[in-house]
């Protein structure tokens, strides 16, 4: 077989993979929609307000309700130490 | 037509018996680039999958919260802010709250600790999130004690775990009745959290919250918009995650661009030179060594994009774990629902791919320009 052919195959291959994976992206979606809509219906149940992402710090497990400046509240020049305090950026400005 | 594609499909023979004549550099530049294209496009589609589960679940968050800040600081507010906020026209209720933050030393986690506007559970009982059942390995009927804010232990009998799909907005939770809230926090009677308002008609949700901060100069409102948005910003391009990667991998292109542009090895150039000697065009030179480009980055994209899809969804984000965990130890154990944006995957090919195929073109247009003769003698 030539090279060419061998090469083109392998882009049809990667292509088709590709497609295959939203495809599946898709299907799961689908499938898992009741699941999401459950969390969705605890969310409206309890009042909850943010994802639970990072547990480690007060102001990274409620990213909507945190102060924009309690990184560095918790003492005069205190600096960021929580990973996930680098990891999500600022909240938008209003 | 046909002979078009006979002469592009003759080109590309001779650039893969080109490439594979330097096979060991070209496969560790094929592994490096979809390296790169590997860990950008497993952050942007983690990113984009948390975004579109944000925007699907918290749909429904309060409308609008009122907060109290005293110097500076999220503060508890006294019940005559409730009935404040509940007078002002356009709010149709509104609700104290009570929630906050409990360290276990036990499990050294950070628990949240609620209690739901109507508890399901009698006094003395406590509904888990999964990762708190995981982290205190306790289960239905079992007891919990808690330390209480005096050093007292409260116990609580467990009465239900939330279920593992909740675990991505629940995972921390510990959902308890109004009485065992405040005798584990020592909040005092008549005192609350923040203030849930639900207004009646949804385009006045700001024009109240302006209501509310001149009413209660102290008051911090939050409206479900600016959750939406802290949530749609938090993880775009310009967050801490996404910088991060995407400035390692600007920099890796940019070498890999400064050292093709800066020009071509002697025995490429060589080649360049033969080529031409036995009748190649220019143009042939070029459609060889674009063609040369697109193998290597059309290659590298699909091994990096397709190992991408694999690593943030089935794989759930294995290898970037200990990043998103940090120093917490109750991490939440969740399978995203995955997503493949056509419009963010055909970024990341214009962005991975055309670069690449440029770069490689240019130096090569100045080599075949030369005359041969000069380019075999140097």
């Amino acid at each position: 077989m030539r090279s060419s052919t061998r090469f083109l195959l392998f882009l049809v291959g990667a292509g088709a993979l590709l497609a295959a994976a939203g495809l599946h992206a898709s299907a799961e979606q689908d499938r898992r929609a009741p699941e999401q809509e459950g969390r969705a219906a605890l969310v409206r149940r309890l009042g909850l307000t943010d994802l639970c992402l990072f547990t480690e710090a007060r102001y990274t497990r409620h990213l909507s309700q945190a102060d924009r400046f309690s990184p560095f509240q918790e003492h005069p020049a205190s600096l960021e130490h929580f990973p996930s305090g680098s990891i999500a950026g600022p909240p938008p400005r209003d | 037509m046909r002979t078009w594609i006979e002469r592009q499909r003759y080109i590309v023979d001779f650039t893969l018996s080109s490439l594979a004549r330097r096979k060991g550099k070209n496969v560790a530049l094929l592994l490096v680039y979809a390296l790169v294209i590997f860990a950008l496009a497993s952050v942007l589609f983690f990113t984009e999958a948390l975004r579109r589960e944000a925007r699907a679940v918290l749909r429904d968050v309060p409308e609008l919260l009122v907060q109290r800040t005293v110097a500076g600081r999220h503060d508890l507010l006294p019940e005559s802010w409730i009935g404040s906020v509940a007078g002002i026209r356009g709010v149709a209720s509104a609700r104290g709250r009570l929630w906050g933050y409990s360290y276990d030393p036990l499990s050294r986690a950070n628990y949240t600790v609620m209690v739901p506007e109507r508890f399901w559970g009698a006094k003395g009982e406590v509904v888990l999130g999964p990762g708190v059942a995981r982290a205190r390995d306790v289960a239905p009927g079992d007891k919990l004690p808690l330390r209480a804010f005096d050093g007292t232990y409260l116990t609580l009998v467990v009465r239900e775990v939330l279920p593992a799909d909740a675990e991505l907005v629940a995972s921390d939770l510990l959902l308890v009745g109004e009485e065992d809230f405040r005798s584990l926090f020592g909040v005092a009677p008549g005192v609350f959290t923040d203030v849930a308002v639900v207004v009646r008609n949804a385009k006045e949700v700001q024009t109240v919250a302006g209501k509310v901060t001149r009413l209660l100069p102290g008051a911090r409102p939050i409206t479900r918009a600016e959750i939406a948005r802290t949530y749609d910003s938090i993880f775009d391009w310009r967050s801490g995650l996404v910088v991060l990667v995407l400035t390692g991998a600007l920099l890796a292109f940019a070498i890999v661009a400064w050292d093709k542009a800066s020009g071509l090895s002697a025995e490429e150039k060589r080649e360049i030179g033969i080529l031409k000697a036995i009748g190649w065009e220019t143009s042939d030179v070029l459609l060889m060594k674009l063609w040369e480009g697109a193998v290597i980055s059309l290659a590298a994209f699909a091994l990096g994009a397709l190992l991408a899809y694999a690593h943030v969804f089935p794989g759930k984000l294995a290898l970037f774990g200990p990043v998103l965990r940090g120093w917490s130890t109750l991490t939440p154990d969740f399978r995203l629902v995955p997503s493949l944006d056509p419009y963010q995957t055909a970024t990341l090919f214009f962005l991975t791919v055309v670069p690449y195929a440029v770069a490689t073109v240019v130096p090569s247009w100045r080599a075949a320009t030369i005359d041969p003769d000069a380019v075999m003698r140097t």
